[in-house]
Formats: C-alpha cells, sequence, structure tokens
C-alpha cells in the first residue's frame, strides 16, 4: 500500500488529498514512483480526461512498474523523466504555457509535490488549481534555518545537515516557496547532546 | 525632552543599559497577575504623555545604537530584508507613513520637504540629508522598504491582503523572537502561527484575523506581546540559534537579575493605503529583571505570573529551564501584597515593597 | 472600530453631469489639506444631510488614487431607490459640504496577478477607472471589457478609450453587441484574475461562466453594493442598550439604530463586508437575509446583517 496517515500536525504543514478529476481548460499531471497509481486512479474515474492529459512521470525506484498502465490509460502526452531536475526546465515550460483554467494534479513524494508546487505559484498559477496526493516515500525536504543548505530526502530525525553538519530536529513548519520542513540546531544549549535518531513518524 | 542617544551594543559585550526614564515608560504587558493568550487589540491613537504608546513610532535612547545593530545583522545576512516584487507599493505606502510621522511627532529630529515627487528626508540623529524621488527606485540607496526600516527601530512584517487572509509577503527582521523571515515569507497568517501552541485551538488567530482585516486607513490599532532573553540580545534569531542558545545556560543565581531580560514586543497595525496592504511594526523593548523590580508593582506582578505560566507557554517562549531560578529571583520582590489593575507603574499609589 | 472611523469633511468643486443618469461630484478637503491616498476600488460613504435625516451611501472612488488634491464618485441616478442618488443629483451642489468616510477597499487588484481583466456593466465601471489610473502608475498589465446600454450611456468609455486604445473594449447593448465572455476566460495566460462590476445578473454570468470554465474562485473578483431593500415596518429590541426601536418601511435595521444613537459599526453598508454582523438573541417570525456575508449555516436564525437584511413576525430581540 503507497498510502500513508500523517499524524494531525500544525496549520503550516501541508495537507494531502485524493487527486480527482475536474473540467479545465488544461489538464497538466505530474507524479513520481508510487505517485503513478493516483494519476492512474483518475484515469480510471474519468478515461477521457486522461486522454486530454499531458503526464510527466519519473519511476524513481519503481522502474517499469507503471510505466506500462501510464501508457496503456493513454494520455495525450507521456513523458517518462530520469528526475525531478531533469524535468524541470519542461515543467516551466508546460506550467507557463498552461491558459488559466488549467488543473494541476501533482502525485507521490512530499519532496516532489512541494517542488512543483512551488514552481506553478511561482508562474502564477492559483493555489487552488493545484491538486495533491501523497503516495510512496514519506521522506521529507528539510531546509537547514542556519546554513540555508536543502538536504534532499530526509528519513530520520534527529538528522545531520549535509551542508554545514549541524544536528538538526525537523519541525512541522513547511514553507511552500522553499517547498521544505524547517530543521533547527537540536543541541545549541547543551552542545554535543544529541539524541539518537529515529525513523520519521515511528 | 530632547532624547540622549546612548552608545551601547546589543552582542558580545552588551553594554545595553536602560536609564531611569526608560525604565518608567517601559511597556509592561500585564495589566493582572496572571497570563493567557488574547486578542487584546487597542486602537492606536496616542497615549499618556511621554509613553512608548503616545507617538505613532517611538523613537528613544536606543534608537542609534539598535540602528547600528540592524546594519550589522543585514551586513551578516542580507536576507533578513526581502520584499516580494508585488510588495513594492505597500513599500512606498510604508516609507510615507514613518516619513510623514516622524517628521510630525518629532520636528527636532526628522523633516520631510516634499515638492510634487521630489522628497527631502532629513534624519538627523544618523545623519541624513536624501532628496529621491517618490514611487522612483532608483533615486533611493535600497528599495523603500528597506530604507526607511533602517531608519526606524523594530520588525516590520508588512502583509499583502487577498482572499479574505493576511500574506507575510515583505519584511525587515533583526530583533524577532525567534522567527525566521527567509523561511515564512510568502506564507498566510494561519501559516506563520502555525508554530504558536494552545493558542489555535483557542480561535484566538481566528478572531485576530477578522480584527486585522478590517484596520481601516486613518484608524491604527495595537498590542503587546511578550517573551524572556538572556542578554539584551536583540537578534534572537532562528538562523543564529546555534551561536546564542547556549547563553541561555550561563544564568547563575548571582547574574539573573542583570542577565535575565523581559523582552516586549509593541505591536502595532496601519493599513497602509495604496497598495491596501497592512504593515505590522513590531517593535522590541527590553529590560533586565533587575531594573523592572525598581518598580513595586511590576516585581509583583511578574513573579505571579511567570509562576503560574502554563507549561507549554514557558517552552514555547524558551525559559522553561531558567524558569526556577528566575522565580527565585523574583520571588524576592512579591511581599504578596495586591497590586493596581492595568499595565501602568502606579509608582505613587502602590506601596513599597515590604522586607 | 466601528461608526467611530475617521472622516473627511469636504466641500463640493465639482458637479459634472455625464449623460441623463450619471452625474460626477468633486470633492476637495474642507480645510484645503492633502486627502489621503487610496488604493483603486476603494469606497467612501458619503455622509449627506437631508433635513432631520442623516444618509449614508457608499460610492466607488474613481479619481486617480495618488492625487491627493481631489476625490471624485460617480453618481447613477436611482429614482426607484430610497433617495440618496436623488438627494445628490438635485439638492447638492458646488460650495456644500459633506463629510466622507475614510477610504475603504472591498474590490482591491490583487496585486500578485501577472495580469488584470477587468469586466464592467454600466456604472460598474467606477471603481475600474480608479483601479486603471493605479496600473498606469505602477505598471500593470489589465484588458477591459466594458458593455453599456448605448454610447450615451457608457460613462468615461471615450476617455479611457482614447487612454489606452489597446486595452478598452466598449460593447453596446443597442448596437447587439456583448461581451464575448467564453472566449476572454478561455485563453488567459496563468496568474490573470478576472474582477467584475456591474448588475446582478452581469455578475452571475462571469462568475458562474469562470467556474464552468474551470476559474479557481481566488482569481475571480466581484464588486455588487446592494442598497438596502424597502419593507414592512418592524420592532426590535437591542438587548445590550435595553432600547426597543421600530425600523421604518425605507429605512435599514443599521439606519433605525444609527437613528437611536446605538453604536453599531459598519463598513460597506452593502451586505458585503461583514462589519455589522449582529447575533440575535431570540426571535419569533422570519430575517430576511439580503446580504452577501453570511453563510448558509449562519442564516438559521442566529446572526442577522442589518445594513441590508429585514425582518417580518412579532418579535426579535438582538445583541446591540
Amino acid at each position: 500500500m503507497s498510502t500513508f496517515d500523517f499524524p494531525p500536525s500544525i496549520a503550516s504543514r501541508p495537507t494531502y488529498g485524493a487527486l480527482a478529476p475536474r473540467a479545465g481548460a488544461a489538464q497538466i499531471m505530474l507524479a513520481d514512483a508510487e505517485g503513478a497509481e493516483a494519476l492512474l486512479a483518475v484515469a480510471q474515474a474519468d478515461p477521457e480526461l486522461m486522454h486530454r492529459a499531458h503526464v510527466i512521470y519519473i519511476p524513481k525506484h519503481t522502474g517499469e512498474r507503471f510505466t506500462d498502465p501510464l501508457r496503456a490509460a493513454a494520455p495525450d502526452i507521456l513523458h517518462i523523466a530520469p528526475s525531478y531536475p531533469a524535468c524541470t526546465q519542461r515543467l516551466h515550460r508546460v506550467f507557463s504555457a498552461a491558459p488559466m483554467g488549467a488543473q494541476i494534479y501533482l502525485a507521490g513524494t512530499e519532496g516532489l509535490i512541494g517542488q512543483a508546487m512551488a514552481l506553478a505559484l511561482q508562474i502564477g498559477i492559483p493555489k487552488s488549481a493545484i491538486q495533491t496526493e501523497h503516495r510512496g516515500s514519506v521522506a521529507r525536504r528539510v531546509q537547514c534555518v542556519h546554513c540555508k543548505g536543502i538536504t534532499e530526502d530526509v528519513m530520520t530525525d534527529p538528522f545531520q545537515c549535509g551542508h554545514c553538519g549541524l544536528n538538526l530536529f525537523v519541525r512541522d513548519h513547511y514553507s511552500r516557496r522553499l517547498a521544505a520542513f524547517q530543521g533547527v540546531c537540536i543541541d545549541a544549549e547543551d552542545p554535543g547532546n544529541v539524541p539518537p535518531s529515529v525513523e520519521l513518524y515511528s | 525632552m530632547t532624547i540622549q542617544f546612548n552608545d551601547e551594543t546589543f552582542r558580545d559585550d552588551y553594554t545595553f543599559r536602560n536609564s531611569e526614564w526608560a525604565i518608567r515608560r517601559f511597556p509592561f504587558p500585564f495589566h493582572e497577575d496572571s497570563y493567557m493568550y488574547s486578542v487584546n487589540m487597542e486602537r492606536h491613537r496616542g497615549g499618556p504623555e511621554g509613553s512608548v504608546y503616545e507617538k505613532r513610532f517611538d523613537v528613544d535612547e536606543h534608537y542609534i545604537s539598535e540602528m547600528r545593530d540592524r546594519a550589522q545583522v543585514l551586513a551578516d545576512d542580507p536576507l533578513r530584508c526581502q520584499s516580494l516584487p508585488h510588495m513594492t507599493l505597500a513599500g512606498w505606502d510604508l516609507l510615507e507613513l514613518i516619513m510623514v510621522s516622524k517628521s510630525e511627532d518629532y520636528p527636532d529630529l526628522f523633516e520631510l520637504h516634499r515638492d510634487g515627487a521630489t522628497w527631502r528626508w532629513v534624519n538627523k540623529p544618523l545623519g541624513i540629508d536624501d532628496t529621491f524621488t517618490f514611487m522612483d527606485e532608483s533615486s533611493l540607496p535600497y528599495g523603500p522598504m528597506e530604507y526607511i526600516t533602517r531608519q526606524t527601530q523594530g520588525d516590520f512584517a508588512v502583509l499583502d491582503q487577498r482572499e479574505n487572509n493576511l500574506w507575510m509577503d515583505a519584511g525587515m527582521v533583526t530583533t524577532q523572537a525567534d522567527w525566521s523571515l527567509d523561511f515564512d515569507i510568502g506564507m498566510n497568517f494561519f501559516e506563520w502561527h502555525a508554530p504558536v501552541p494552545m493558542a489555535h485551538e483557542m480561535g484566538v488567530f481566528k478572531r485576530a484575523l477578522k480584527f486585522l482585516l478590517n484596520v481601516q486607513q486613518g484608524s491604527p490599532a495595537r498590542r503587546l506581546n511578550w517573551t524572556m532573553t538572556v542578554n539584551p540580545l536583540l537578534d534572537t534569531s532562528p538562523e543564529n540559534y546555534h551561536k546564542w542558545g547556549i547563553q541561555k545556560t550561563m544564568l547563575t543565581p548571582e547574574n539573573v537579575g542583570r542577565k535575565q531580560h523581559l523582552r516586549v514586543e509593541l505591536q502595532t497595525f496601519f493599513r497602509l493605503p495604496r497598495s491596501n496592504a497592512l504593515v505590522f511594526p513590531i517593535r522590541c523593548y527590553l529590560i533586565a529583571l533587575e531594573d523592572l523590580v525598581t518598580v513595586p508593582k511590576w516585581g509583583r506582578r511578574l513573579h505571579r505570573v511567570i509562576r503560574d505560566l502554563p507549561e507549554e507557554l514557558a517552552t514555547y517562549k524558551g525559559f522553561i529551564d531558567n524558569r526556577p531560578m528566575i522565580l527565585d529571583y523574583l520571588s524576592q520582590y512579591d511581599d504578596g501584597q495586591t497590586t493596581s489593575p492595568g499595565i501602568w507603574p502606579d509608582l505613587d499609589t502602590e506601596p513599597p515593597l515590604r522586607r | 472600530m466601528s461608526a467611530g472611523l475617521e472622516k473627511l469633511p469636504v466641500i463640493v468643486t465639482a458637479k459634472v453631469k455625464l449623460n441623463d443618469l450619471v452625474t460626477r461630484f468633486e470633492f476637495a478637503h474642507a480645510s484645503g489639506k492633502a486627502l489621503p491616498p487610496f488604493s483603486g476600488g476603494a469606497h467612501t460613504v458619503v455622509e449627506m444631510q437631508d433635513g432631520a435625516k442623516t444618509r449614508l451611501n457608499p460610492y466607488s472612488l474613481m479619481s486617480d488614487p495618488m492625487d491627493p488634491t481631489q476625490y471624485a464618485i460617480s453618481v447613477r441616478r436611482d429614482a426607484a431607490g430610497r433617495g440618496g442618488s436623488v438627494f445628490l443629483h438635485d439638492k447638492v451642489q458646488v460650495g456644500d459640504k459633506l463629510m466622507l468616510g475614510m477610504p475603504v477597499n472591498l474590490f482591491a487588484l490583487d496585486l500578485t496577478a501577472r495580469k488584470h481583466l477587468m469586466i464592467a456593466g454600466g456604472i460598474g465601471i467606477t471603481p475600474f477607472v480608479a483601479q486603471i489610473k493605479q496600473l498606469q502608475t505602477t505598471g500593470g498589465a489589465f484588458e477591459l471589457h466594458y458593455s453599456a446600454r448605448s454610447q450615451a450611456l457608457a460613462s468615461y468609455a471615450d476617455d479611457l478609450r482614447a487612454a489606452h486604445p489597446k486595452r478598452v473594449n466598449l460593447y453596446l447593448d443597442d448596437q447587439n453587441q456583448q461581451i464575448p465572455l467564453e472566449r476572454l476566460l478561455s485563453g488567459q495566460p496563468p496568474g490573470t484574475h478576472v474582477y467584475v462590476c456591474g448588475p446582478r445578473g452581469m455578475i452571475d454570468w462571469v462568475l458562474a461562466t469562470a467556474e464552468r470554465l474551470g476559474w479557481p474562485p481566488e482569481a475571480v473578483h466581484s464588486e455588487e453594493f446592494l442598497a438596502p431593500q424597502s419593507g414592512k415596518p418592524f420592532t426590535v429590541d437591542l438587548a445590550q442598550t435595553g432600547k426597543t426601536i421600530t425600523v421604518g418601511e425605507h429605512e435599514s435595521l443599521l439606519e433605525a439604530m444609527e437613528r437611536e444613537g446605538v453604536d453599531a459599526p459598519y463598513l460597506c453598508r452593502g451586505g458585503a463586508c461583514g462589519q455589522c454582523e449582529t447575533r440575535v438573541i431570540a426571535h419569533d417570525g422570519t430575517l430576511q437575509h439580503n446580504d452577501h456575508w453570511l453563510e448558509d449555516d449562519e442564516r438559521d436564525g442566529s446572526k442577522i446583517m442589518p445594513c441590508v437584511s429585514r425582518f417580518e413576525g412579532s418579535r426579535l430581540v438582538l445583541d446591540r
């Protein structure tokens, strides 16, 4: 099962729904790994809509598992990308050409959803034109509040900043603009006293 | 009165001091012997002569030194001042509001001469005399918000109003109570307040937002907020927490009166006319406990407030570990006598401390 | 935050008849001071002394928001209305003194927008006139689509077209011209916001079309001032002040409270801003909700908007 129930949290922490077909001037879908399941669910609910969609998919560790089912759903355009950075220029181009009324569907990991949403908002796409559904890994993208470096795929708390080396605990405070959670030094008041790392949500 | 400006520091050797005048006019934030969140807003239209409420933007003896500290913070980390592209108009609104207010309220310190769009701004304490074109960014050394807030005490959050919400889309933040503008910029009212415990459940932010959305041009509002800071450190930013956090562990029973400061924010809210944005100046006042207890009413009351504060709040405000030591110190100044209602010192009517 | 809002004493400096229906009034500060700047889309509440009666009518400011020397409003004569517009047209003259409320904006431009698409019907042009002047100063992209009954009644159309020939489009009912709304809303670049001000039918048409074409609600803005409806007189008990007042046939509940000296907050006087929301303590009868403010589940008898809503029944107790 690729879904996960996040515990209730504070108001800045993103919450995710379930993608649903929505009428609009264009249909743009982006997913990574198990996020494909959420796109396939939309295709099942409204096959016609999928035939008009521009889909960008990043398989990550899932390999070929979802690419054939996505092809079978017959989107107007299907682009398989090896990574998010590899498709950001394309995504920028597609978002910029989307007329008002376009519907955006983002599915998969928090890091992908967050970064693509930040890009869409930066281009001017309104927030409520964007639907999100979390699937797959619960890893977080975390910004070190001290050195500003962003560490991808953080699975433990606390963790060591990949940039400045400080030991950070991960707050639920989240910046949509940065597409990152906030990491704050855990041993500032007692240097060296760092509790053992535990897996997120454990 | 003419203000005697102090030459002092808010870091390293911490030479910051409050004069007798500054102590008497300190904005003590507790109107009764206990504290709980509330939307304690009132109109910001003056106050008792000499009080921090009297002028629209209070200028005090720390002005020059605070501006020097701000310049140092910005040199170290320019991200403390940011403005999203759509906020430039609000920046001009803020520049005008401050220049007009200060030149009217402190004519001996500030002058504004306007000839159409050509404006001349004279800031005597900081030795500035600039002529520029209003609404032309290229005529100023910084953007309008940065230019004027490098010359005005207090942090500034400039909030765009849309979708029935307020968005933190610009700010100058160098004297903050542990929040990051760089992280919070672009957030709405509920998002940037998300880390505050308890208040959401109490509906405090919903009510506060409703109030703020309706703050109108010409009718500014204000409230006080507070926390505790070890040493008179203005820049208690999360960015530098790994550097200053350790200072919290350096309190001793001998130095607590001198090192532990009550930190009070005078928060005001002004509707900005051209942009329809809201500016939220957050002015920080610091006072050492040993100075605060020279006002008997305040010594008694602060002891009771700190003693009875819920654990979540003491944790959020960052002094849970030091609370026992603070209470030991303050208890010497609480003789159990009743206190008069309201925040004012009432030195003439309140009884002296009974030893 | 109530009726004690700051007010501006002004003097009427010009009264310009634009056509059979619309007259423009220009004001300067009564003591020669600068008027506060405002944001495009803001309105002011004009306070008129009509004999013993105080009339308070909101009008969009349509002068240049950056110009501190004058304010201007355009008033459409509404012969079937409650008399405020007729009073202005017939009684108010150059040199008269009036009080204006400070500008309040309930129809502001969204400054995050990459482009502003404006749709105006009839006298609904007025907020856009000020917004366009604001965008001229700050450099924002806009496009205006303006529909009017006839060339003669298309107030300001000539000025706007002369100033912005490529951005202003006029549609005249008597020429069977209609705003091509479907097409307009189908090809706008990301970050476009649409604004509509005009008759109710036009607003509903724009909102429904935008929704059908997938426009998210935060990119769609509308403004309609409701005039208070006349109705049967009714009696209200005010619990806080202990007063019992009667609301006349051509008077709103808010006006009746003000007449009796009850401090009642307001901003728009048109059912839109929420400022006058009042708790209903008890009622025996029917609340006639005419506002745009309350949520459906608040129309259950717990709240009322005294600026536009009325009551029919035997007993109404309010928390005022």
